[in-house]
């Protein structure tokens, strides 16, 4: 569905990913673990549009869309849960998940089906989206991403500094939705529930794979020390 | 004691004139961060083509002003996502050097064409037409027309933004612009609307400007300022605060203009930077 051939991303004359080969197919969970740069997040950025990328280095569904504006990325079909959430603040959160559906892409879910999955964010319609708990936030930016109905759905670090009861919750939910076929790139600090979360892994360091394979199939160790490289 | 409740009634309409200079300002700032020194100019600009329609066409301001209203549309769409989108990104300084040098050229421009002589939108009787009210108190229509469209605007305007898939967009723009692409909003086409509909706003200011007083070309900056400062002293964040805060500036250079002809503006002024002292986020910001 995705598929990344040596791609490379700059911030001005500093170059951050190094030819990244990525492959995602439908159906298919693959999570991103990977040091503090390591170029995550940047890898994100150049799949969504926010920063240029080649052009035939990023293919979605059999388009080159590498370079395109991230809009029409996100019409194409890709949404993302962004780290640290990033809700619009001065809107409510009924109004933050209408702006997930602002590509009025069609699909499963609408506004009662997200309601339906996450019912707190039913009751709390009508708040403005900086009076919900963390937790809450990140539903609301779940539900958001759900609403653009996506072909592949990318959670970037969606456990960082919640509680561990509610990083449980939140992929309890994702689990739900995962049995439904849901194609997704996560991004994970937490490298076990990548491991316990995703079909294949993917390990960055510096800007490169240092490591890639089946979740179940990857020994700690190898983990370890692609992670750190040592 | 009439003659009180008269500068208070008059300072209300005038203030609705100010009101619709400061929307269109209002806006601009609201969904881009943009400051655009040229607002003033842009209302003269607007008074001055209406003239023209008005005197050339021989037509009524309000046709003139129906006229106005699309061209203004496009003209804004065009400015921003011609010039003013290539200013903006983290560093507020293009914005302001640009539309500072879009001010000189506008000033300048209206110079060559219409001269330094002051003029005014033929209207005929409409200026001169008013409302008996009581003993000592009437009110002009003019004033009282400009006074509910300034109302209609701000009532169109918030409804648009608070009630509306693109007022959403605006808001989320103005939030997270990153995160607001994520959403497949395209930014560029996004803050050209929102120009566009900033410059409407003008036209209609700019047209009730020329019909209601004099203009010359280079009165553009002091515009600007009665537009900054209503919107200061409203606070950023609804077009009702910057409705107030044009009803606030005008009754206070009507109270001005009554403890003597020459206090107007200074009572203004002062009124502005009063609000400033105490409220600096001005009287009602929006808190979310």
């Amino acid at each position: 569905m995705l598929a990344t051939h040596n791609l490379t991303a700059f911030y001005g004359d500093f170059q951050a990913l190094f030819g990244i080969d990525l492959q995602v197919d439908a159906g298919e969970i693959v999570s991103i673990i990977g040091a503090n740069g390591a170029g995550k997040s940047t890898f994100l950025k150049t799949i969504t549009g926010l920063l240029k990328a080649p052009r035939n280095a990023v293919r979605f569904e059999g388009r080159d869309i590498g370079g395109m504006p991230a809009h029409q990325i996100a019409q194409a079909g890709i949404a993302m849960v962004p780290e640290g959430r990033r809700l619009f603040a001065s809107l409510s959160v009924e109004e933050n998940l209408k702006m997930g559906a602002y590509t009025r892409r069609q699909g499963r879910f609408d506004l009662d089906a997200v309601y339906a999955l996450l019912p707190v964010l039913k009751e709390k319609r009508t708040q403005p989206s900086t009076s919900l708990s963390g937790g809450q936030q990140q539903m609301a930016a779940i539900g958001r991403a759900l609403l653009a109905n996506p072909r592949l759905l990318i959670c970037d670090e969606i456990s960082l500094g919640l509680a561990p009861i509610v990083v449980k919750e939140i992929y309890e939910i994702l689990g739900r939705i995962r049995k439904e076929g849901l194609t997704a790139i996560i991004v994970e600090q937490d490298v076990g529930m990548a491991r316990l979360f995703s079909d294949r892994l993917y390990c960055f360091q510096e800007g490169r794979v240092s490591l890639s394979g089946r979740s179940d199939a990857l020994s700690h160790e190898a983990i370890s020390k692609a992670y750190f490289g040592v | 004691m009439i003659a009180w409740i008269d500068t208070i009634v008059q300072g209300v309409l005038l203030g609705g004139l100010y009101a619709l200079f400061a929307m269109g300002l209002s806006l601009m700032f609201g969904v881009m961060r943009l400051v655009n020194i040229a607002h003033g100019d842009f209302i003269l600009l607007a008074a001055f083509a209406g003239m023209a329609l008005v005197a050339g066409l021989g037509v009524s301001p309000g046709v003139a002003l129906l006229v106005l209203m699309p061209l203004a549309f496009a003209f804004g769409y065009g400015l921003q996502r011609g010039v003013l989108n290539f200013a903006l990104g983290r560093d507020i300084l293009p914005p302001l050097l640009i539309t500072f040098g879009l001010s000189i050229v506008i000033q300048n421009a209206l110079l060559q064409i219409f001269s330094a002589d002051t003029r005014s939108i033929q209207a005929g009787a409409l200026v001169t037409a008013s409302l008996h009210l009581g003993e000592g108190l009437a009110v002009g229509w003019l004033p009282l027309m400009i006074f509910v469209s300034a109302i209609a605007v701000a009532l169109a305007l918030q409804w648009l933004f608070g009630a509306t898939r693109i007022g959403r967009a605006f808001r989320a723009a103005a939030d997270d612009s990153e995160a607001a692409q994520l959403m497949g909003v395209d930014n560029r086409h996004i803050y050209a609307l929102a120009t566009a509909i900033a410059m409407v706003v003008v036209a209609i200011a700019g047209v009730f400007h020329g019909i209601r007083t004099t203009i010359a070309p280079t009165d553009g900056p002091a515009l600007l300022l009665y537009a900054f400062e209503a919107v200061v002293i409203g606070g950023l964040g609804s077009f009702w605060g910057t409705f107030a805060g044009g009803v606030i500036l005008g009754v206070a250079q009507s109270i001005g203009f009554r403890l003597d002809p020459g206090w107007g503006i200074l009572v203004g002024h002062l009124a502005f930077l009063a609000v400033l002292l105490v409220k600096p986020n001005g009287l009602f910001p929006k808190t979310r």
